[in-house]
């Protein structure tokens, strides 16, 4: 096996650790943040990320020097002698009273984040998604088309026990389906997510969606993509023996392919009606 | 001293039997926990809301999508017959979800009702549900089941589209018969 | 302690008995804590080999060594048998040796009680892990063991509930003996406020292992009925809700967490002060964050949540007030600091140790942080973040503590010092290591790797590749402690009963080794 692991070139660890520490996102392979995504919600959370993890550097920085401070220069071995000190009803006030402030600064934009998030109005377009043992099903609400979405054969291949296949070859080991879900960019898409079996959970990181799939209860949410393309994740909650192997795709058209791409779908299925208001 | 260690000995055994006690209490207040935080009753078997007609809410549509799922790949065919009406707050609606026994056995089946979002739960009121009990099918049985029901007009206004989704499960006990 | 025993009289109760029944017998606080040291020490390196069956797998891209079942078998496995087979036994041996000590009291308050909580933990752990052997193997739900996957295991499921009942009946019978002990039992003149930090986390953490192991117990026997006996608490059929088992487990899952590291912030608070040579910073405001700690984790347990579709108005406050405990945990981190201020530091390895604790436990802390904001969280849960998060926080974290307190305590227990030498090399690689093993880990759960999953897309595979290396280098290392531990305990320098020049309690007026029995007579405190 050892065959297959891949050797890498010491320029391209360091090239790529300096790309990354100068915040270029472009090599995946050492990529080490979050993806700042296709959607507002994901940009937002993106900020807010970078805003607690900077917030969080900054309290390191200072908290961390003076605990070094004390390493170097309260060392017994330099002589010094100990104070006796042993509190400073000051100090204590103090360093309760600006980590309120501070959290209290990061709950603000945190909670309107939460709000718009939850905001669910105005959307046009339903989509259900089902978690099965082990593969999503999409289907189009009122409009007819549903199908399944399981792992992309050469994956399922690759990933057997010793299969002996190197996974390095393939475009997007363990990130492919057969049939991904496709979806119009620029359209605030609501989905409905249950399961039919465990609890799954559907993520796509670019999309900065994540929301569990429970057995007999639907949940909610949306999002609306602003770049067309593939977007790729996985299931996120334990699921079974093959929660690794049910990749969520999802293929972003424009609006007028998307359009047609869901006509040549329904193939002309009528939708009857029979419902009577009283 | 042997007698004081007893009693607090005693008293903290009791306290963790009335921990144990509260794990199970904690089923019910989870029911109370879900109607205070406003997503409803989420344990429990559907039973009829007993609904005055009120004064239809002229001025307001919300949509009401109907979603099918089956559990277990449950032997099944299940879907609403509409996928979406546009309804008036305070006013009753009839329309039906269409179910088929697609093996040779007789089987039996219980639908369990899911409201999105979860806010909407406790304002959607069911007078008549084919979830309201057990269904029963004969082999290769189809029939239309229907349901009433009313958007409470104290919906809240941020709610524009509300999903009722049943899940069809297939009763074991009965099946196995 | 009576001059005039002498080793081969065992009638009485002032030696120990002889061989194999003296351990099965014993009810000397002294010989259980020794007892529950060395499980946890065993049990270590048997959740540690299953984390190298994952880190192996883990290595690189593909699957090389064991299929996905087993993988999940072995996370779940790993996760029950270090939080309860090793963790919490091992600051379980910690109290039953420093406690009475501490306090000045002569053994526990309840000694028969102390012989069975210890000797259920053999049992339960052995059923535990007799459940891979099993037909369809052990369980591999992840040790959050929800439903309806969990009941989906084949035949262990039972033996694991009833193994998860036998260490929560351990766990609480230690506890009551812990409180009894520490209400009942100090010497004249050791008030409440007087008491060593060590005593006051364990005397919280005591409190909240009685409140909230029973939840734990009467959420898996629901797990049990549903499984066995027709009822539906978490089957949406019957009208019950797989969540309904999310919110009882993270009930007791949360306060849980505390459970584990409080005792630890209890060993830094008397390790720092000693090798500072200063007294504790802070000592009541200490024991004030710490109780606020075991508050406020009652009331947070859904930010485990944040993905099952919470109401926001439950969300908002869930992240509000898993942000609170931000507050008196920085307290207790800034206590520390100023405890070395202008302190005269030297750096033995217990101090060592909790060093890295401090650093280390630090950066889990913020990481906590970042996973408390929810919308943040949407990102982060159920990826390798949160692994790393909680890792930092158990394992620099706890575990560390833990091992500080065995380099402290060690010379006070065998008599000897430890080869400081070896320590000090064990300190290295274990801190280098343990980051080696979790940092790369935020990196592939920003960049979007799922968390318990045996294989993974290759994009993940150098950072994977690097973390595997730190665990087993980790791993190995561990073998070091062994071998100092047992040197210690067979020979070595003579540790006077001060041991250290600047530690302070009641422990250090004892000679060492610790004479068998201790505070026959109670010590006046000033
Ligand atoms: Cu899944």
């Amino acid at each position: 096996m050892s065959t297959n692991l891949r050797k890498h070139d010491f320029n391209t660890f360091l090239t790529a650790l300096v790309a990354s520490l100068l915040g270029n996102p472009a090599q995946a392979a050492w990529e080490v943040n979050m993806p700042v995504g296709v959607t507002d919600a994901s940009a937002k959370i993106f900020d807010l990320h970078m805003l607690i993890f900077w917030v969080c550097v900054v309290i390191a920085v200072i908290v961390f020097s003076a605990m070094i401070y004390c390493l170097v220069a309260f060392r017994k071995s330099k002589g010094a002698v100990p104070a006796t000190f042993s509190h400073s009803t000051t100090a204590e006030i103090v360093w309760t009273v600006i980590p309120v402030l501070i959290l209290v600064a990061m709950a603000v934009p945190a909670a309107q984040t939460l709000v718009e998030i939850d905001d669910t109005r105005d959307t046009e377009m339903t989509i259900k998604i089902t978690g099965y043992q082990w593969k999503w099903q999409y289907e189009y609400v009122g409009e007819d088309v549903s199908f399944y979405s399981n792992l992309a054969a050469s994956s399922n291949e690759t990933r057997q026990l010793r299969s002996g296949i190197d996974p390095f070859q393939e475009d997007n080991y363990l990130l492919d389906v057969d049939r991904p879900l496709v979806v119009p960019a620029d359209t605030k898409i609501r989905y409905l997510i249950t399961s039919n079996d465990v609890i799954h959970a559907w993520w796509v990181p670019d999309f900065a969606v994540k929301k569990d799939a429970i057995p007999g209860f639907i949940n909610e949410g949306w999002f609306r993509v602003n770049e067309p393309g593939v977007y790729r994740g996985q299931c996120a909650e334990l699921c079974g023996k093959d929660h690794g192997f049910m990749p969520v795709v999802v293929e972003v058209l424009p609006r007028e392919e998307f359009t047609a791409w869901l006509a040549g779908q329904q193939g002309g299925a009528a939708v009857a009606s029979a419902a009577t208001a009283r | 001293m042997r007698d004081s260690h007893r009693l607090l000995a005693g008293k903290l055994v009791l306290f963790a039997a009335g921990m144990f006690g509260f794990g199970f209490l904690l089923v019910p207040l989870y029911d109370v926990f879900c109607q205070v935080t406003g997503i409803g009753s989420r344990t429990g078997l559907p039973t009829a809301a007993t609904v005055t007609a009120e004064n239809p809410v002229t001025d307001r549509i919300v949509t009401v999508e109907f979603v099918a799922n089956r559990n277990q790949q449950a032997p099944w065919e299940f879907r609403p017959a509409v996928s979406s009406l546009e309804v008036m707050p305070g006013k009753l609606y009839d329309t039906t979800y269409f179910a088929r026994n697609l093996t040779d056995r007789q089987l039996v089946g219980q639908a369990v009702p899911s409201v999105a979002p979860g806010q909407a739960n406790k304002y959607f009121k069911k007078t008549e549900c084919f979830c309201f009990e057990s269904q029963e099918f004969a082999p290769a049985e189809g029939r239309d089941m229907g349901l009433t029901f009313m958007v409470d007009p104290g919906l809240p206004e941020h709610i524009d589209r509300v999903t009722l989704s049943y899940t069809f499960f297939v009763n074991q006990q009965v099946a196995a018969n | 302690m009576s001059a005039t025993t002498t080793h081969d009289e065992h009638h009485d109760d002032h030696g120990p008995a002889k061989g194999i029944m003296r351990w099965i017998t014993t009810t000397n606080h002294k010989d259980i804590g020794t007892l529950y040291l060395v499980f946890a020490l065993a049990m270590l390196f048997v959740g540690g080999a299953m984390s190298l069956v994952i880190r192996a797998e883990l290595f690189q891209p593909g699957l090389q060594f064991v299929n996905p079942d087993f993988f999940n078998q072995m996370t779940t496995m790993h996760a029950l048998i270090m939080v309860f087979g090793m963790i919490m036994p091992a600051f379980v041996g910690f109290a039953n040796w420093m406690v009475p000590m501490m306090i000045g009291a002569p053994d526990m308050a309840l000694p028969r009680l102390n012989n069975w909580s210890f000797w259920i933990l053999p049992f339960a752990g052995t059923l535990l892990l007799s459940t891979l052997f099993m037909d369809g193997g052990g369980p591999a739900s992840g040790w959050t063991l929800y439903p309806p996957l969990v009941l989906q295991t084949g035949n262990a499921l039972p033996f694991a509930i009833f193994s998860v009942h036998l260490l929560g009946v351990s766990s609480i019978m230690g506890s009551i003996n812990i409180i009894v002990t520490i209400m009942n039992m100090r010497a004249p003149g050791m008030t409440l406020l007087k008491m060593p930090l060590f005593v006051w986390t364990w005397l919280i953490t005591a409190y909240l292992l009685i409140a909230v192991m029973p939840v734990l117990a009467g959420g898996v026997t629901m797990l049990l009925t549903d499984g066995f006996f027709g009822t539906s608490f978490f089957q949406a059929a019957g009208g019950g809700d797989p969540v309904l088992f999310q919110h009882i487990f993270w009930f007791f899952g949360h306060p849980e967490v505390y459970i584990i590291i409080l005792p630890a912030f209890g060993i830094i608070s008397q390790v720092i002060p000693t090798f500072s040579r200063k007294p504790l910073f802070g000592h009541d405001s200490m024991v004030y964050a710490t109780a606020s700690i075991a508050f406020l984790s009652f009331i947070v347990w859904a930010h485990h949540m944040f993905t099952v579709g919470m109401p926001l108005a439950g969300q908002l406050f869930f992240m509000l007030s898993t942000m609170l405990i931000a507050i008196p945990t920085g307290v207790k981190v800034f206590n520390w600091t100023a405890t070395m201020w202008r302190g005269s530091l030297s750096f033995e390895t217990p101090m060592l140790f909790a060093l890295a604790f401090l650093f280390l436990f630090t950066i889990g802390g913020f990481s906590g942080l970042m996973v408390a904001i929810a919308p943040a969280d949407f990102q982060y849960h159920d990826s390798y973040f949160v692994v790393a998060h909680f890792h930092y926080v158990l394992v620099p974290g706890a575990l560390f503590g833990a091992i500080a307190g065995a380099y402290y305590w060690l010379p006070k227990w065998t008599g000897h010092m430890y080869n400081e030498t070896l320590g000090k090399v064990h300190f290295w690689l274990s801190a280098i290591f343990v980051n080696l093993t979790f940092f790369p880990q935020h990196f592939v759960g920003l960049a979007g790797m799922p968390r318990r999953i045996p294989d993974y897309a290759t994009q993940f595979a150098d950072f994977n590749a690097i973390s595997s290396v730190g665990a087993f280098g980790f791993g190995f290392s561990q073998l070091l402690l062994v071998y100092v531990v047992i040197q210690c305990v067979r020979g070595g320098e003579k540790a006077s009963a001060q041991v250290w020049d600047g530690a302070e309690g009641l422990e250090w007026t004892v000679p060492s080794p610790a004479p068998y029995h201790t505070f026959e007579e109670p010590p006046l405190v000033r």
